[in-house]
């Protein structure tokens, strides 16, 4: 790693004024960040760390609202959201392994934006609301292609809101080394909708399959999607499979999240 | 530099270090705590696995400043007050749970921590939970049985899958 200052604020406002520097970089959990530092990817000249911030860790629930605070841990996500929000807490679940989600926070996560991360499909059926020091932001207009998001320079996510559904799965297809997925999908059933959040697939990063989404709003059930298939143009294609194996991944992807919803 | 105080095993250790002194590079170096392993410094292997503020982290991923004022807990933490090996410790060696010993701190301070929010896992959910600890020597299958013996449970005497 270069060299670096660390300064770990304890309060939101004391963040901010860190993070003013130009050269400054926030630190949320760290899960991918410091990987990021050891193979000298990144070079900032100050780490803010949100670790010792209370006041955006923690949980709750308004309505049938979910406000999660962007500190919160994967860890504590899949253990308080596994009554209220079964499909969310499953997601976070299976992120890494133990020791990463007691570290990796859903702000962190939803910041960076990595193509094949979890929560942003989570984030993109469910029309969840990114909340940062200054404003809300939808998750249609947040995420802007891989590792790319609404967010300004020094902006920290305080807090991300779902609209907890009446059922919902997560189901990946992992990479058994990194287990990231190659496919993630998110299906989320409202009373008057249903989303589909694709992540890991597109090289525009996480999307919505709209034509599935339509689908399933007037029949939530597999047999729904017969016919339906995305289309491999513009789909990552690596070592690790074609574009063409990622829109097939898609649809099965889809069709064994509506299952698990149902 | 940036002065750090945390409790380690019990004991208030304090020290100047760096922005990038990783949180394991602190144990090792600065307290001379050798028994928690660096194993490929990318988060990956889980040799480096200590237990903050009673939660199992990677050390290798974590910075020694974020630790300020946590409570770590290392392997040399884990025996008994007399010495002696600790319930998991002697189940790892009874059970053949370690060959070449390089990953074992990690795995014991996993298994401690599993064990500790789930006193009677089942064999599938230790084998879930030790996803971020890699072994290359013992196939897993006695650790998975050591780690059931350390719970009180029945041994399955051939790993199923």
């Amino acid at each position: 790693m270069y060299s670096f200052d660390i300064e770990r604020p304890t309060t939101l406002a004391d963040a901010l004024a860190a993070l003013a520097d130009d050269e400054a970089q926030a630190l949320g959990g760290g899960q991918t960040l410091i990987p990021t530092l050891k193979q000298r990817l990144a070079s900032p000249s100050k780490l803010v760390c949100l670790s010792g911030i209370e006041e955006l860790k923690g949980i709750s629930r308004d309505g049938d609202t979910l406000t999660i605070g962007g500190g919160t841990t994967h860890g504590t996500i899949a253990r308080e959201t596994a009554e209220g929000f079964p499909g969310l807490a499953g997601l976070a679940s299976k992120i890494g392994d133990p020791a990463v989600r007691n570290r990796g926070t859903i702000g962190g996560s939803l910041a960076n934006n990595d193509p094949s991360a979890c929560y942003p499909a989570a984030a993109m059926a469910c029309g969840a609301t990114i909340v940062t020091n200054s404003r809300e932001i939808a998750a249609d207009d947040y995420f802007q292609g891989m590792f790319a998001t609404a967010l300004e320079e020094g902006e920290i996510i305080t807090a991300v809101k779902f609209p907890v559904p009446e059922s919902s799965a997560y189901i990946k297809f992992e990479q058994p080394a990194s287990r990231f997925p190659l496919v993630g999908v998110f299906v989320a059933k409202y009373a008057d909708r249903v989303g589909v959040g694709v992540t890991g697939a597109s090289e525009e990063g996480v999307f919505r399959w709209t034509e599935a989404e339509a689908a399933l709003g007037g029949n939530f059930a597999e047999s729904a999607l017969e016919g339906l298939s995305v289309s491999g143009d513009g789909m990552i294609g690596d070592l690790h499979g074609t574009g063409a194996y990622r829109a097939h991944l898609v649809g099965v992807m889809t069709r064994r999240a509506v299952a698990a919803a149902r | 530099m940036t002065k750090v105080t945390m409790t380690v095993n019990g004991k208030s250790v304090s020290g100047d270090v760096a922005g990038n002194t990783l949180l394991v590079e602190f144990l090792r170096s600065d307290l001379h705590l050798t028994g928690t392993h660096v194993g490929c410094d990318t988060s990956q292997c889980g040799a480096c696995v200590v237990h903050v503020n009673g939660a199992a982290v990677k050390s290798c991923t974590m910075f020694a400043a974020e630790a300020e004022g946590a409570e770590v807990a290392t392997i040399e933490g884990q025996a008994n007050a007399d010495g002696s090996l600790n319930t998991i410790q002697q189940a790892f060696q009874d059970y053949h749970g370690l060959q070449c010993g390089f990953c074992t701190p990690g795995m014991v301070m996993s298994a401690a921590a599993l064990l500790k929010d789930n006193p009677k896992p089942s064999e599938q959910e230790v084998r879930a939970y030790l996803q971020g600890n890699i072994c290359r020597c013992t196939g897993y299958h006695n650790i998975v049985r050591a780690i059931m013996a350390a719970s009180g449970q029945e041994v399955p005497a051939v790993a199923a899958e």
